[in-house]
């Protein structure tokens, strides 16, 4: 079902967290909310499964006004950071939930949560209570129970943030999985790229209560609109040289590093710019030679990362296949490739 | 208890026994040992005047139990009395400040403010000074000489610490329970009862037996209140054996409180972890 936020706004006594926000997600689509701690996310997601009134604005299920239904009508399911299992009840119990309180007749409520149990992978869990299992479990069970009365909408509010490392890789698929399976629409918070790129259909990018840009994750990685979304998204981040417009080209400080940019034809001379470069287009490709000395190596098994610092100071990142020729203190001339960097006038904006 | 390290250095040990606190515990705690003990062996024994030693075995101090005194109400109508008296006021303290408690650590009602402060300040007010004027309006409204009058009375006085106490363990109940029952559609109601009120399963339980032992050792209410014959309570019916300067019998007045210690000692006795977690877990303003 598709979801419509209509000049969304929320502030909490004087403090406006939201203002005007418009936002759609369309139906079977998994949108994730990326951002900062602090940025309005989890209350934008509190709005649409109704445990926040919006100050103004609309939220609409399909066609459906839901901005004045209590959270009870709207028909959402909502897994929370901390799961918020209920702890005296069993797995079972937990997941029956959401039936037991629509009256429904028990045994039928039996064979749905086998049902959905199953489609989770706890199927032998059934009887246990949530303390007894670990935390990749409860994840399963918050999951489930989210997902047991076909809401219209789920709502993820940082899921994997409570998890390991290997049992977050694990479950990122396995999410994704359920939400393709299921066909629902997903609203996915998280404060973590990698997690929004992984597993949603768009990214929405947040700052400060305002959405920065919405795109699909690989379009936001090739053409980020600014440098905030440009510096949120990849890891090892972007790393950002600060020049001025010259000639069309970039300058870098006083040396007279000069990278010719299409992108800036027809900015005046003089400009202070800012340039993004990836640290995969810092490397062994490339078109441009850049000096500096390598400060910091760092191996992650199939690749290195290097921090390279330029005469003037600035640093750049590279990434590179595992090589053992270039160690810290080196002097090195590595190449740019500089028809992929970006470049930000001083406001941020992207040119 | 002291554990021992298991790291195998001559330097590290425990660096203390338990033996001689366990020795000097107990030697503190023998007067009153002593003391419980003389009051049991009183009520089964005669003893000579000036003497200390029991001379002789007597359950005629006991009597009470099985013959009616003259011009004192039967002791088993007086027990059940004191038994519905201290459970009728358990009762309704736990229903109005398991209710009150959340309301008031939940919802965002108007004056909230105002009632958090009210329950603070009536909790500190001795209820004693009031006890001219509730004997006033009990006969106005005719529930002098009755156990309703006086449950009502005594149940409103200890009212403020239950509904603070419960305010307090509701405070340590995630709201994200309260929020996932919400989205999972169950009604304010349901969440309470359901979800929010079985995880402070404990505190309820504490609460409950603290009311009832309140209520079993209330004296001054009932001795006011509530004195004649029919609503007489245990408390009330000790007194009146050492009221009466005429006849005037230890023996049956320590028997009378032997009767009336033991039902609370039974209490702790299975209940004391679950007392103790009214001193630990809850009063978080």
């Amino acid at each position: 079902m598709r979801i419509l936020l209509d000049k969304f706004s929320k502030s909490f006594g004087s403090t406006n967290i939201i203002e005007d926000m418009n936002l759609e997600v369309g139906s079977g689509e998994m949108l994730a909310l990326l951002g900062p701690s602090g940025c309005g996310k989890s209350t934008t997601l509190f709005a649409v499964c109704g445990i926040h009134r919006p100050t103004s604005g609309r939220i609409l299920f399909g066609t459906r006004d839901v901005t004045d239904l209590p959270s009870q009508e709207r028909n959402v399911g909502v897994v929370f950071q901390s799961y918020a299992l209920y702890p005296h009840m069993t797995v079972e119990e937990n997941i029956g939930f959401p039936l037991m309180v629509r009256r429904i007749a028990s045994a039928d409520i039996k064979k749905q949560v086998a049902d959905i149990a199953d489609l989770v992978h706890i199927g032998d869990l059934l009887g246990r209570r949530p303390a007894q299992l670990s935390g990749g479990q409860q994840q399963r069970v918050a999951l489930a129970r989210a997902l047991i009365r076909r809401p219209d909408v789920l709502l993820l509010d940082e899921p994997l943030a409570n998890l390991d490392a290997k049992l977050r890789l694990e479950m990122r698929s396995e999410i994704r999985r359920l939400q393709k399976e299921t066909g629902i629409t997903a609203i996915l918070v998280t404060h973590d790229q990698v997690e929004a790129m992984s597993m949603c259909d768009r990214i929405a990018i947040m700052k400060s209560g305002e959405i920065v840009q919405i795109a699909t994750p690989s379009e936001m990685y090739k053409d980020p609109r600014t440098s905030f979304v440009a510096s949120f998204l990849g890891n090892p981040p972007i790393s950002f040289l600060k020049g001025k417009a010259q000639q069309g080209a970039f300058v870098l400080g006083e040396n007279g590093l000069c990278l010719p940019i299409a992108a800036l034809s027809g900015i005046p001379d003089g400009t202070t710019l800012s340039l993004g470069v990836r640290p995969e287009h810092f490397g062994t490709a490339g078109g441009i030679p850049v000096e500096g000395k390598v400060v910091f190596a760092e191996t992650q098994g199939r690749e290195n990362l290097y921090d390279v610092v330029l005469p003037d100071g600035s640093v750049l990142r590279s990434i590179q296949p595992v090589r053992d020729d270039v160690k810290p203190g080196d002097s090195v001339r590595w190449n740019l490739d500089s028809a992929s960097t970006f470049v930000f006038a001083e406001d941020g904006r992207r040119l | 208890m002291v554990e021992k390290p298991q790291i195998s250095s001559s330097m590290v040990s425990a660096n203390f026994s338990s033996l001689p606190v366990i020795l000097l515990l107990g030697l503190f705690s023998l007067p009153l040992l002593v003391m419980y003990a003389y009051l049991f062996i009183d009520t089964i024994s005669d003893t000579e005047v000036g003497s200390l030693i029991p001379s002789e075995f007597t359950l005629r101090h006991w009597s009470f139990l099985w013959e009616t005194k003259t011009g004192k109400p039967n002791i088993w109508l007086v027990t059940l009395n004191t038994f519905i008296f201290a459970s009728c006021i358990t009762g309704v303290i736990l229903i109005v400040s398991s209710m009150a408690g959340y309301v008031l650590s939940r919802l965002n009602v108007p004056a909230r403010g105002f009632f958090l402060a009210g329950v603070m300040v009536l909790h500190a007010f001795p209820s004693v000074t009031l006890i001219i004027a509730i004997f006033i309006v009990l006969q106005w409204i005719g529930l002098y000489n009755s156990l309703i009058g006086v449950i009502l009375v005594k149940a409103a006085v200890e009212l403020p610490l239950g509904i603070w106490l419960m305010k307090g363990f509701y405070d340590t109940v995630p709201w994200e329970i309260e929020m996932a029952g919400t989205v999972d559609g169950a009604s304010r109601f349901t969440v309470w009862r359901r979800l929010v009120l079985p995880q402070i399963k404990p505190a309820v339980m504490a609460l409950g037996l603290f009311s009832f032992l309140t209520g079993w050792s209330e004296f001054i209410m009932p001795q006011v209140l509530a004195p004649g014959a029919k609503v007489q309570v245990l408390s009330v019916y000790l007194a009146s054996l050492i009221i009466d300067d005429n006849n005037f019998d230890f023996g049956t007045f320590k028997a009378v409180g032997v009767f009336y210690v033991v039902p609370v000692l039974i209490l702790y006795v299975f209940f004391q972890k679950h007392l103790m977690n009214i001193y630990g877990g809850g009063s978080k303003g």
